[in-house]
């Protein structure tokens, strides 16, 4: 157990700067997310911590000690791979307990314990298997077994669901989840996929391009994304951005009028979808129905504007089919701001708002 | 890996079979069908038929302590030669696997010996290694006495062995390095994660993962140093001094060709070929075991 403090850390390769400063407290037990696009620098930071990449500059600490130049054994954490990373060559037993051999742990303490999380793990049955000849779940279930086993400070996790079909992904979330609440050990989980980072975060860390864009609870992250692009990453379907203006007493228009140029993010499921036109609804062109289950998507064009408004319920009604025109309201309560050029959000206190 | 073309055109498939088999026939079959047939014959010198005379070629041969010396000679040379031809190119495969920039550079570059004909490569290092001039001669400067293969057989020895092996570390180098670049960079990372030092990884996650590599090479390397290694004894040492590299396919060469002892040298041949099959099926039947394929 203990707590990972990362302080203006940078990395460079061949020169090549990666991430670029980023600080992180992570409390003693917290279980947080890493989210981000593809190649921002989610799995470098994990690898960081790990021991696996150099630190260019900046310092990570862990339990209170500075790790930059320790060895990865050193450093008490245990780490579970992409591709699950088992050795070919032993038996599930074996690559449980290799951190155990390698400890110098004596072999009938050895097999009690690899017994002991097999067990836990539901795995125990496949023992003297070889990992070439399990499935992606159980070669998975091994691989958080060979990193429990250790009882480490911190986990790491880098993408370790992204094989697995979709079915089996939300069944070991929550088997992960539980392991946590289980054994309360500090946790790095890196992932791309924001279900599961909403589902499994304490805290969750949004990066992009190697800074770290915003950190709070899953909610806050969702209801007051703290940029443009956080706004535009979290969510599905992705938030819509229109542009507008802010007038200096507080009014919010779409389109070009006076005031400061804003841009206006509305999430699909708080756009109103109406029949008949009212004051300020917005003209709207279905081009694109997709049907849920739960609701419906429309994706289709509001004069220059591509805009995609969710549904909810519906499906007795007639739907509303392509082509069809309707009516948009954009509730101004639900909207938030963004700055144009740097893309942070605006904050307005709500007496502003309500003046709509 | 089951998938395999299959042929369903007959006619293509032995098309395609042919050539190969009439290579296998005429260059070894046929030769080896000879060499049996001389090793029961007498095949006088100068021509004028042959008289069969049974296994007596052969049990001349095997009371030979002469002949006895040259297996022994031949199995001291194959297995030094294989050990650290292997040895030393592990050793540079696994540090060059930790760092590798210009793998391209190093393949080739450790590829060329191979490519070097036995003679060029005896003369090469019969003049590296000479007493009186090269780079030996400092030696024997500063310790008059020192080195003198010409004298002393174990140094002869050492000698052909280290011209030997020089051929084939490139050889064994490049192998092993694909082979290291072949185990997912993960693994280590993992093992490193469970606590395992660099000597350690290697022990218990590299070579388990080589051991297919390894096998293939020893085969390779046995095989390969009883017969590849005629060109470096014939420039080198000639056999000498006193026999003490007289290795096997020297000496078959040196009985039928300087001696005229045809029938000799062919049954020597049946015997070495026997060696090499004995060997290899050993390695089959036991080393394999220890392989792990994935
Ligand atoms: N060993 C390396 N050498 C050079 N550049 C690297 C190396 N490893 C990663 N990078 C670069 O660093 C950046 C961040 O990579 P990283 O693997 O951390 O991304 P990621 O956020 O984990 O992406 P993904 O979701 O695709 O795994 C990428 O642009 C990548 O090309
Ligand atoms: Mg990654």
């Amino acid at each position: 157990m203990a707590e990972v403090a990362i302080r203006g850390v940078h990395k460079s390769y061949n020169k090549v700067p990666t991430v670029h400063g980023v600080d992180l407290s992570i409390a003693d037990g917290e279980f947080v997310v890493l989210l981000g696009p593809s190649g921002c620098g989610k799995s470098t930071l994990l690898r960081m911590i790990a021991g696996l990449e150099e630190i260019t500059a900046g310092e990570i600490a862990i339990d209170g000690t500075v790790v930059n130049a320790l060895e990865p054994r050193e450093r008490g954490c245990a780490m579970v791979f992409q591709n699950y990373a088992l050795y070919p060559h032993m038996t599930v037993a074996e690559n449980i307990g290799y951190a155990l051999k390698v400890a110098g742990t004596r072999k009938p303490e050895r097999r009690a314990r690899v017994a002991a999380v097999a067990q836990s793990l539901g795995i125990a049955e496949l023992l003297d298997r070889k990992p070439g000849t399990l499935s992606g779940g159980q070669r998975q279930r091994v691989a958080i077994g060979r990193a429990m086993i250790r009882e480490p400070k911190v986990f790491l996790f880098d993408e370790p669901l992204s094989n697995l079909d979709a079915k089996l992904r939300a069944q070991m979330r929550i088997e992960i989840r539980r392991l946590h609440q289980r054994l309360g050990v500090t946790s790095v989980f890196v992932t791309h996929d924001q279900v599961e980072a909403m589902t499994l975060a304490d805290r969750l860390v949004v990066l992009n391009h190697g800074r770290i864009e915003q950190i709070g609870t899953p909610t806050e992250v969702y209801r007051r994304p703290a940029s443009r692009f956080v706004a535009g990453f979290i969510g599905a379907p992705a938030m819509n951005f229109l542009t507008g203006t802010l007038a200096a007493d507080g009014r919010i228009a779409i389109g070009s009028g006076a005031g400061t140029p804003v841009t206006i993010g509305v999430r699909p499921d708080e756009i109103q979808l109406l029949d008949a036109p009212l004051k300020g609804t917005l003209d709207f062109e279905i081009e694109l129905v997709e049907e849920l289950g739960t609701g419906q998507v429309f994706y289709g064009r509001s004069g220059e504007m591509e805009m995609t408004v969710m549904r909810n319920g519906g499906g007795e009604a007639a739907l509303p089919r392509s082509g069809q025109r309707l009516f948009l309201k954009i509730p101004m309560t639900c909207v938030h701001l963004f700055e144009v050029e740097s893309g942070r959000r605006i904050d307005l206190p709500p007496s502003r708002l309500a003046a709509e | 890996m089951e998938k395999r073309t299959l042929f369903t055109n007959k006619g293509l498939g032995i098309a395609l079979v042919v050539p190969q088999v009439l290579l296998i026939f005429t260059f070894f079959y046929w030769p080896a069908g000879q060499a049996l047939y001389w090793a029961f014959t007498l095949e006088r010198p100068w021509g004028g038929g042959n008289e069969w005379v049974g296994t007596s070629n052969f049990t001349q041969l095997l009371g030979d302590p002469v002949y006895w010396n040259s297996i022994l000679t031949s199995l001291i040379f194959a297995f030094s030669a294989t050990v650290l031809a292997m040895g030393v190119a592990l050793t540079m495969a696994l540090l060059v696997d930790r760092e590798l920039r210009g793998f391209r550079v190093y393949r080739t570059v450790l590829v060329w010996p191979y490519a070097i004909a036995a003679p060029a490569l005896g003369v090469a290092f019969r003049f590296i290694l000479a007493p009186e001039a090269g780079f030996m001669a400092y030696l024997n400067h500063a310790f008059p006495g020192l080195w003198n293969p010409a004298l002393n057989g174990a140094q002869a020895m050492i000698a052909i062995v280290i011209a030997y092996v020089w051929k084939y570390i490139g050889y064994n180098f490049i192998f092993f390095l694909a082979a290291l670049q072949a185990i997912p960079k993960s693994l280590i990372e993992a093992a490193a994660m469970d606590g395992s030092g660099l000597l350690r990884r290697i022990r218990d996650i590299q070579l388990p993962l080589l051991t297919p590599t390894i096998f293939f090479l020893v085969v390779i390397n046995l095989t390969d140093s009883f017969t590849d290694s005629f060109g470096i004894v014939d420039l080198m040492t000639a056999g000498g001094p006193n026999r003490a590299t007289e290795l096997m396919v020297y000496k078959i060469f040196f009985d039928g060709f300087k001696g005229l002892d045809y029938s000799g040298a062919a049954a020597q041949s049946i015997i070495l070929m026997l060696l090499v099959i004995a060997l290899t099926v050993f390695q089959f039947r036991f080393l394999e075991r220890r392989v792990h394929y994935k």
